[in-house]
């Protein structure tokens, strides 16, 4: 009953803790190494505009849930211009308004961007296109055209692959050499690539986007065909036929329109800038989670002054330190003065480096013991006693970090951030251990703590666990569930089976003596 | 010499061999209530318990409480030439200091154990240690405890080096299960604990004799310093010895609990210690593990419809708890 009851906490600490922490790695996107940098994009609208006298109104598309990326911040830049976003069906846009606008001016919009899926996400299917109304002979040619494609096609993708192929090709099809001009645009042989699609039934759509280039400047949309293949809408390089967005190819809007619609002005252009940016990747989960209004960020160490998030990359490390000592004593069974006494030796090796740490440890503990043994002869009260070896490390300390500056070694310098407390009273510990129970006995448990304070060290020393257990803290309950289900581990100890290693023979010895035999 | 490997875990649990973990886990934890601690962790404690209950403990001739109270030492001392200072919640036999005789009346000089010796100002000193908590668990501020220095019997003799020899008893849910005697040897300096050098020589439960010892986990048959054999030596008054320890697992309410017994020259048996967390090393020295026994006294318990008298008790164990043939 007892061992169900804890089973099925730990289990809940397991799965709560573990999920927690997946959610936060794959929907949120935080990173499970550190000093993970993503990659994002800043791309910058500049639209600039001659005014006129009358009332001006400029409405620009923005990008709206763009495939394979997520917006991070977007910003206006408009001095004293009205500005309004508002949505058109799926589509975004923002509107510019200014009573009396003078001279050229110039509209800014700037957004961040970065790629955070591979997969297209599927979107519901629009219904199947109406077909164009056509005259013959226009008529019997398209549909004739579209015949032989269909013949060559095994399903939408392929077949709107086929037909942009003809559309683009130099010597065109004559079914379809009278829908076109030789001298006809991109946007123009897309269009007729979605009239032609929608006689064989296929919705299709425009998209326009900008190629995302480092230090791009003056940058034109680019326009993209998609048809939906019922489940999603499929890119389509209108100039190749090919299937998919290139990398770096971020959709700024929908639809056969343009991107700028003005009143009242004389002109306006319209030209994009990208640039790359390198950010850290906890930085940008955060944004992310921000915009995808996560409750979870609002609880995060992430949200705390930086003094204090440094204090908890110390302190989140402590409970896997005791879970180590857990193991070590309890599994393996190696002897330590006091319980926890290696985990703050080892938090004390962080700042010294492991080798420096524990000569200087052994160091000052050495000599502090012989401190302690002549102080032992002046039979001096306890406490007393306790505040003199105090006092002395101190002055050790003192002199270690001095003598080690003059002879240029540094790491004699971090010789003061040992607790020296903990020093004293492992001094002390050590002095009765080895009076009452020999100096083999204080060795083999001096030994045995600087083995897990160096092992303790060794984990939490580790880049990546520090950065695991600070961007996870929920990680911590899992941890909380492997201490509970150790508390109730009672097999033997690794040292056990050493201990009782004479039991291998053992066991036969010790029989009650035979009557009349003694 | 053979490596000596370790023994396997498999092998470890047939033979019913108890660990530190499955000690702790399963007999401390789940049979001593924490609440019954003080009154075997304080030797004050219990040493007035045991007399209540009529069992016999050395006699206790003063406690020192506080630092003033040091100053009473030559009163207290007047007419004890032989006496045992000891924390009365000392950890593991630290902080026991042996006086064994008087040197000199003015100024009054003792002579400890070990054959120095020790003035009133070291005794004092001795003393204030103890009360500051030098040798209490967790450094806690502690009570010394001045007792009867036991003039321990020649029957051990032959088989120890100074000191006391003691019988260490396991006590579960009441029942005597195992038990060993301590032989301190001169590797141990006259001490009786075993992780220090002494000797466990393992007790037949049925009749009391000595088996063979063990001394750093290893398997012996003569006293390392005076070479006599250890096995064959009969306890006098076993049946009232494990009456005695059965009669200490009624009174503290611990259901897993190790008794130390002295066996005086005139005054008998005496209780010197209860222990809440007895050591594991006397399944070394009586080369059995504790498990099997302690599932037995499991299997009688459910099958009794009343508690037994410690009589009874003590009768049970010798019957059914002497070694067994694995």
């Amino acid at each position: 009953m007892r061992r169900l009851h804890l089973l099925f906490v730990v289990l809940l600490l397991s799965v709560v803790g573990l999920s927690v922490a997946w959610y936060k790695y794959d929907v949120l996107g935080f990173p499970i190494t550190p000093d993970r940098e993503t990659e994002t994009w800043t791309v910058e609208a500049q639209i600039h505009l001659e005014t006129g006298s009358a009332p001006a109104s400029v409405r620009f598309a923005l990008p709206s849930d763009p495939p394979h990326y997520t917006l991070l911040d977007e910003g206006f830049v408009s001095r004293g211009w009205g500005l309004t976003t508002q949505s058109r069906g799926e589509e975004r846009e923002a509107v510019w308004t200014k009573r009396t606008p003078e001279g050229n001016q110039t509209l800014y919009y700037q957004t961040t961007v970065y790629r955070d899926q591979e997969e297209v996400q599927p979107s519901p299917y629009p219904g199947p296109a109406d077909p164009p109304e056509l005259e013959e002979p226009l008529k019997s040619a398209a549909e004739s055209f579209i015949e032989d494609i269909r013949e060559g096609s095994a399903d939408i993708e392929t077949f709107a692959t086929l037909l942009v192929k003809e559309v683009n090709a130099s010597r065109p099809n004559e079914n379809i050499a009278a829908f076109l001009r030789p001298d006809a645009t991109e946007t123009e042989r897309t269009r007729l690539a979605i009239r032609l699609l929608a006689i064989a039934r296929i919705p299709a759509r425009m998209s326009h986007g900008v190629m995302l280039t480092d230090e791009g400047r003056n940058l034109a949309p680019t326009t993209w065909l998609e048809v939906h293949n019922s489940r999603r809408w499929v890119p389509i390089d209108p100039r190749s036929g090919k299937v998919g967005f290139p990398r770096d190819f971020l959709v700024w809007w929908h639809g056969d329109m343009p991107p700028l619609e003005t009143a009242g002005l004389q002109d306006a252009t319209l030209s994009f800038a990208t640039s790359r940016s390198l950010r850290d990747a906890v930085e940008t989960a955060q944004l992310q989670s921000a915009i995808a209004d996560s409750r979870l960020i609002d609880f995060s160490l992430l949200g705390l002054p930086v003094d204090t998030q440094n204090t908890y990359r110390v302190l989140l490390l402590v409970p896997l330190g005791a879970l180590i000592i857990v193991l070590l004593r309890n599994v393996i069974g190696i002897r330590t003065f006091g319980t926890f006494m290696p985990v703050l030796i080892a938090l004390s090796f962080r700042e010294t480096q492991l080798t420096a740490g524990v000569i200087l440890f052994t160091l000052i503990v050495a000599m502090g013991l012989l401190i302690r043994f002549y102080l032992e002869r002046l039979k001096l009260l306890l406490v007393p006693r306790l505040a003199a070896v105090v006092i002395v490390v101190i002055f050790l300390m003192a002199v270690i970090s001095v003598v080690s500056h003059r002879l240029g070694l540094d790491t004699g310098l971090s010789v003061g951030l040992f607790p020296m407390v903990i020093l004293a009273m492992t001094i002390e510990r050590v002095s009765i251990v080895w009076e009452e129970h020999g100096p083999a006995d204080a060795l083999v448990q001096a030994v045995g703590s600087m083995i897990v304070a160096a092992l303790a060290y060794l984990v939490m020393v580790n880049a990546h666990v520090a950065h695991l257990f600070f961007v996870f803290p929920e990680l911590l309950l899992v941890i909380l569930a492997l201490t509970l289900l150790l508390g109730r581990y009672t097999g033997y100890r690794l040292t056990e089976l050493f201990r009782f290693r004479a039991f291998r023979t053992l066991a036969h010895v010790n029989r009650p003596p035979r009557d009349g035999e003694r | 010499m053979a490596i000596n490997w370790p023994i396997s875990p498999r092998r470890l649990r047939e033979l019913g061999i108890v660990g530190m973990n499955q000690r702790n886990g399963e007999y401390i934890a789940g049979m001593n209530p924490r609440r019954y601690y003080p009154l075997v962790d304080d030797k004050l404690l219990s040493k007035e318990l045991a007399t209540e209950s009529g069992l016999n403990v050395p006699a206790l001739y003063a406690v020192i409480r506080s630092p003033h109270e040091i100053r009473n030492l030559p009163k207290i001392m007047a007419g004890h030439d032989e006496f045992v200072i000891k924390p009365a919640n000392g950890a593991g036999g630290d902080g026991i200091l042996v006086i064994d005789g008087r040197q000199s009346d003015a100024p009054p000089v003792f002579r400890k154990a070990s054959g120095k010796p020790a003035d009133l100002d070291e005794i004092g000193l001795h003393l204030s240690n103890i009360l500051a908590g030098a040798y209490s668990l967790g450094g806690r501020p502690d009570v010394a405890m001045i007792e009867y220095r036991v003039q321990f019997s020649p029957l051990f003799e032959k088989i120890s080096f100074q000191g006391v020899p003691d019988i260490r008893t396991i006590v579960y849910r009441g029942y005597p299960v195992m038990a060993m005697v301590r032989l301190p040897t001169s590797h141990s300096d006259g001490k009786a604990n075993l992780h220090q050098g002494a000797i466990g020589a393992g007790v037949d439960m049925a009749k009391g004799y000595t088996l063979d010892g063990v001394a750093h986990n290893r398997h012996i048959t003569h006293h390392p310093d005076t070479h006599e054999p250890i096995s064959g030596v009969e306890i006098p008054g076993w049946q009232y010895l494990l009456e005695m320890a059965a009669r200490c697992g009624d009174i503290t309410g611990l259901g897993y609990l190790g008794v130390d017994v002295v066996l005086d020259r005139d005054l008998g048996p005496l209780i010197l210690e209860l222990n809440a967390r007895p050591g594991l090393s006397i399944q070394v020295a009586n080369g059995e593990g504790l498990r099997h026994r302690v599932e037995r006294v499991d299997r009688h318990i459910d099958y009794l419809d009343r508690r037994e008298t410690a009589a009874e008790r003590a009768d049970w164990s010798r019957e059914n708890l002497a070694p067994m043939n694995l």
